[in-house]
């Protein structure tokens, strides 16, 4: 459970979220991809391959972390997502906001 | 005892009268402490998975609306005071799952909520958990006040 971050050689940041995301681990998360930001990176991929849950908190800090990427000049991808979570995202329309692949291959691919 | 040290959280179950579809009830009350959210909700799966013949909602649906109604109870019923205290029921048979919320806070008006789908809306970061538990759920019931919340599961 938790989130292991790698970087891909075209210098993209991926972060898997093993578990959940939700209200009780959505700082931790948010402060990696912020912590990254801050250090120059602007690419990222979200990977959701290994996740069970996102709860409306989860959504939120997404919705809030691809506002600033997008205002410091990057990218926030998402990938990975089962029936489920897209079921979310399209619930929410959040499917309009963000780019969203099958695979973190595809999402990384498309950079 | 938790990994942080912490008393973990208790559950009482009993059986419920024979007659109806809800054959046994767990009550628990949680500190209002946004950690703990996550060790509640696995309290209230671990003893209804044996039972409720539906995995795929017990593992996605029940999860998401449980958590997103004690965040909720903690955070608006509660005002992030963690002296309050939050009451969760649930009651389970093998076809129907009801969860109850209860919060001692004055309670909302659940019928105000804008919708969070509106292209205004919807870059907003909050304002999206009754609206998933209104779609995760078979059927949601608030009392009269508003502080507390009835989420029902049914088998497909």
């Amino acid at each position: 459970m938790g989130f292991a971050t790698r970087k891909d050689p075209k210098g993209v940041v991926v972060i898997e979220v093993d578990g959940q995301l939700i209200v009780g681990n959505r700082q931790e998360f948010k402060q990696r991809l912020l912590d990254a930001l801050e250090g120059g990176e602007r690419k990222f991929v979200v990977d959701f391959a290994r996740t069970g849950y996102i709860d409306s908190s989860g959504l939120g800090v997404l919705v809030s972390l691809s506002k600033k990427i997008r205002d410091e000049g990057g990218d926030l991808r998402l990938a990975g997502l089962n029936d489920d979570l897209k079921t979310l995202f399209e619930l929410t329309k959040l499917d309009t906001l963000f780019a969203i692949s099958d695979t973190s291959a595809e999402a990384l691919a498309a950079f | 005892m938790t990994a942080n040290g912490r008393p973990a959280l208790t559950a009482a179950v009993a059986p419920l009268p024979p007659g109806s579809p809800l054959e046994q009830e767990l009550r628990l009350t949680l500190p209002s402490e946004i950690s703990r959210i996550e060790e509640a909700v696995e309290l209230v799966v671990q003893h209804v998975e044996p039972r409720f013949s539906a995995g795929h909602a017990i593992r996605f649906n029940l999860r998401v609306a449980l958590t997103e109604a004690i965040c909720n109870a903690i955070l608006y019923g509660s005002g992030g005071d963690p002296a309050k205290r939050v009451a969760v029921r649930v009651a389970w048979g093998a076809t129907v799952v009801e969860m109850e919320v209860a919060d001692e806070g004055g309670g909302f008006d659940p019928g105000t909520l804008p919708d969070p789908t509106t292209p205004e809306r919807r870059r907003r970061v909050d304002g999206r958990g009754i609206f998933l538990i209104r779609h995760l759920v078979d059927e949601v019931r608030f009392n009269e006040k508003g502080n507390a919340v009835c989420m029902v599961l049914r088998r497909d």
